[in-house]
């Protein structure tokens, strides 16, 4: 079958306006569609662009009336490290060019083999000694002292690498055969995803101190790590058991066939398979794990919105919300909206050559 | 999925055997209940001591005391000198009138932009595809934040907005006509209850008769003449119901329902994001019927609404609905970040009660288990009604 020549943009043009406006129904639906538009669009525009203020103080803003630019332009790298001592960016920052390297190298599959895992391996400890210093002459520095975006891919990536494997984990338990284990397994998973994160970030935060044994205390990014790994084990490992279920059951019988262990069966025949069919969901679960991120807000983590947030009260730049908000808003928009353009892509490649 | 074959019994050896093969998997299990049984009875153990270190009492007791601090509003008629137990429950009230007036609106904007991004028009779709990506790909937290402040920065009580007759949007939230509670409302309100029964009934005796005879007449008139006319009828007996309007009386308004700025932003802000998921999950579910039940339905000569009604949705509601229960439960959840806005849910009193009390394992492990109790109790329905629509196969 030839392909039918590309159709012109005054074609493409002809036919929208043809669906917009064939019989009376259409044309009401499209007229209500650019009212909207008309009475949103420009006033936003002006809003946004014509009346904002990109360069100058506060009073410049409000004498212009429209965004205040200039004051995300001022907190911009504050929303990026938060209160990490000035003289020591460095550090932080070049923590984030290896997340940020390393994040994108592992979207391309032609790097997903050993190298891509034993980078990370390497990194993650890298990355944590270069922010907290205390070895190779680094100062240390708390982490309380810690935030913004720098605490948002902490809190994202090392959630995410720690419970990645306890998912994996969990999932095998709630199909295993041996009763308790699934019995365990299927408590664990269903207790986490039946309350809100918030609540078991107010159990790390606040009850967890409780739980260790006298004169051992956890840092408090720490416990938060520990609440965010749990709730990320929980809910990927229900993809994951969609994975494994999803596998015809000749799969597992051939693999008993050839004699091969329990581990062995998983690691190299189920496994492989299981999880490849689900990357596209993990990342949508990834997704929503990412956005959830905020909620460390309830606990007095700073994360890039608590950060930009705490740059509200700043009394030299009283009275901007709504660009803080409409700057945040963007960000995480970006991001999601690339890793759900990323997961969609991975379904399609994913798809079993059909038709 | 396990379905265990007639022909092949012997396939699945894995139920507990007596003989040797279960040896390993017997440690396991052991090994297993080992940990659990010490890691929880080391964690009880610190906890005890760590508790009585900062001289604490492990126990429930302090839900009987007096809590002390004010409640912003509720439906219980609370104040500060009630107990926690009280205190408590007004905060798990305010949860419940969150999520349920949620779950209804999220779910007729949700179906309502689900349907729009099916449209044949292309504006209507692209509009829709744009709210929906921007909602989904943004953190809830940011939305509420950002709900809230645009209500604060709204007009004082006294320039109010007046959008609709008798609605005031203000900083102060918002203020509606309300039905005063009084027998000419619950007379109106048995009746409406009536002509519903009254008109399934209708239904049903339409259906037994199509069946027999294969006629059928509409029910549509008669059922609307009820559902209109039985209240109208029981207004003219019992006296018509009365429709108490907000005014605005110095510097604050009477009468009337009010919402507060904190309700207010929290419902919208977890009916628009949620909407968005919903939208999201009708469209796929109508996109999941095949396309020849369509071509087989009009062949038969259906019109378009039969269509829908009779073949369609009965097929894309055994996708929608497993999900949708997610996202009302996700909802439900959601509810509990009313405390970064303020809002005195279940959750944010807890945290008052934990500031003052200092028994944050006892009222942490209450709250979760009224989660876990809501969610379990779903997730039991689902099961049920999951297994009831399934597909029957052979």
């Amino acid at each position: 079958m030839a392909a039918p020549a590309l159709p012109s943009f005054t074609e493409r043009s002809a036919a929208f306006a043809r669906a917009c406006f064939n019989g009376p129904v259409n044309i009401a639906i499209s007229l209500a569609c650019i009212a909207l538009l008309v009475w949103l669009v420009p006033p936003l525009f002006n809003w946004a662009v014509v009346n904002a203020t990109w360069n100058g103080t506060a009073a410049t803003c409000r004498e212009n009336g429209g965004a205040c630019w200039a004051f995300i332009r001022e907190k911009f790298w504050f929303s990026v490290f938060g209160l990490y001592p000035y003289e020591e960016r460095w550090r932080p920052g070049t923590m984030l060019v290896i997340l940020v390297t390393l994040v994108i190298c592992s979207t391309f599959r032609v790097f997903w083999n050993k190298w891509l895992l034993i980078a990370w391996v390497v990194a993650a400890p890298t990355m944590l000694i270069l922010m907290g210093g205390g070895y190779f002459g680094l100062t240390p520095v708390p982490t309380r002292l810690w935030g913004g975006i720098t605490i948002t891919g902490i809190i994202a990536v090392y959630g995410l690498a720690l419970g990645y494997p306890l998912a994996i984990l969990l999932a095998l338990g709630r199909r295993s055969n041996l009763t308790l284990v699934r019995w365990f397994s299927t408590v664990v998973i269903e207790c986490v995803r039946g309350v809100p994160l918030i609540s078991l970030l107010f159990m790390a935060a606040i009850m967890l101190p409780l739980f260790l044994p006298e004169g051992i205390t956890l840092d408090r990014l720490a416990r938060v790590l520990v609440a965010y790994t749990i709730f990320t084990a929980a809910y990927m490992a229900e993809v994951v058991r969609g994975g494994l279920q999803a596998m015809p059951r000749g799969q597992y019988e051939a693999a008993d066939a050839v004699g091969l262990s329990y581990w062995q069966k998983m690691r190299l025949v189920i496994l492989p398979q299981a999880l490849s069919i689900t990357i596209p969901s993990q990342v949508n679960t990834f997704i929503g794990l990412f956005k959830d991120t905020t909620l460390v807000i309830v606990i007095g983590v700073f994360d890039f919105f608590t950060t930009l947030r705490s740059a509200l009260g700043d009394p030299n730049w009283l009275g901007f919300p709504t660009e803080a908000y409409v700057f945040a808003a963007g960000v995480y928009f970006v991001l999601c909206f690339a890793m759900s353009k990323y997961s969609q892509k991975l379904e399609r490649d994913f798809q079993p050559a059909q038709r | 999925m396990s379905t265990t074959s007639p022909i092949m019994p012997a396939a699945k050896p894995l139920i507990p055997l007596p003989a040797g093969t279960t040896m390993r998997g017997l440690l396991w299990q052991a090994a297993l209940a080992a940990a659990v049984i010490f890691l929880g009875w080391s964690i009880y153990n610190n906890m005890l001591t760590n508790m009585a270190a900062r001289g604490l009492q492990f126990g429930y007791g302090f839900l009987n005391r007096s809590a002390g601090f004010p409640i912003g509003e509720g439906l219980l008629n609370y104040t500060p000198s009630d107990t926690y137990a009280r205190a408590l429950t007004q905060g798990f009230l305010n949860t419940l009138r969150v999520a349920v007036v949620g779950i209804v609106l999220a779910t007729i904007l949700g179906v309502l932009l689900g349907l729009a991004r099916l449209s044949a028009n292309p504006l209507l779709r692209s509009l829709t595809g744009g709210y929906i990506e921007i909602i989904r790909n943004t953190p809830l937290v940011l939305q509420l934040v950002f709900w809230h402040s645009i209500i604060l920065q709204l007009p004082s009580v006294r320039q109010a907005l007046n959008p609709l007759p008798g609605f005031f949007l203000s900083q102060r939230g918002v203020k509606m006509p309300a039905l005063l509670a009084e027998p000419a409302l619950y007379s109106c309100l048995l009746a409406l209850l009536t002509a519903a029964i009254l008109w399934v009934g209708l239904a049903r005796r339409e259906r037994a008769r199509q069946i027999e005879t294969g006629e059928r007449k509409s029910t549509l008139i008669p059922g609307f003449a009820l559902l209109i006319g039985l209240p109208v009828l029981a207004g003219f007996v019992f006296g018509a119901p009365t429709v108490e309007f907000p005014e605005l009386t110095g510097f604050n308004f009477e009468g009337g329902l009010s919402l507060s700025p904190e309700f207010f932003a929290l419902l919208i802000g977890l009916v628009v994001y949620t909407s968005a998921f919903i939208a999201e999950i009708v469209r796929s579910g109508i996109q999941s019927v095949h396309k020849g039940q369509w071509e087989a339905a009009r062949a038969l000569g259906l019109a378009p609404g039969r269509i829908m009604r009779l073949v369609i949705l009965p097929q894309a509601l055994r996708v929608i609905i497993p999900p949708m229960t997610s996202q009302f439960l996700n909802l439900t959840k959601n509810s509990s970040l009313a405390v970064v806005i303020g809002y005195p849910d279940l959750v944010s009193v807890a945290n008052t009660s934990i500031n003052q009390t200092g028994q944050a394992v006892e009222v942490i492990s209450l709250f979760m288990a009224i989660y876990l109790a809501i969610s379990l109790v779903t997730s039991l329905l689902m099961n049920m009604y999951n297994r009831a629509v399934a597909l029957k196969e052979r």
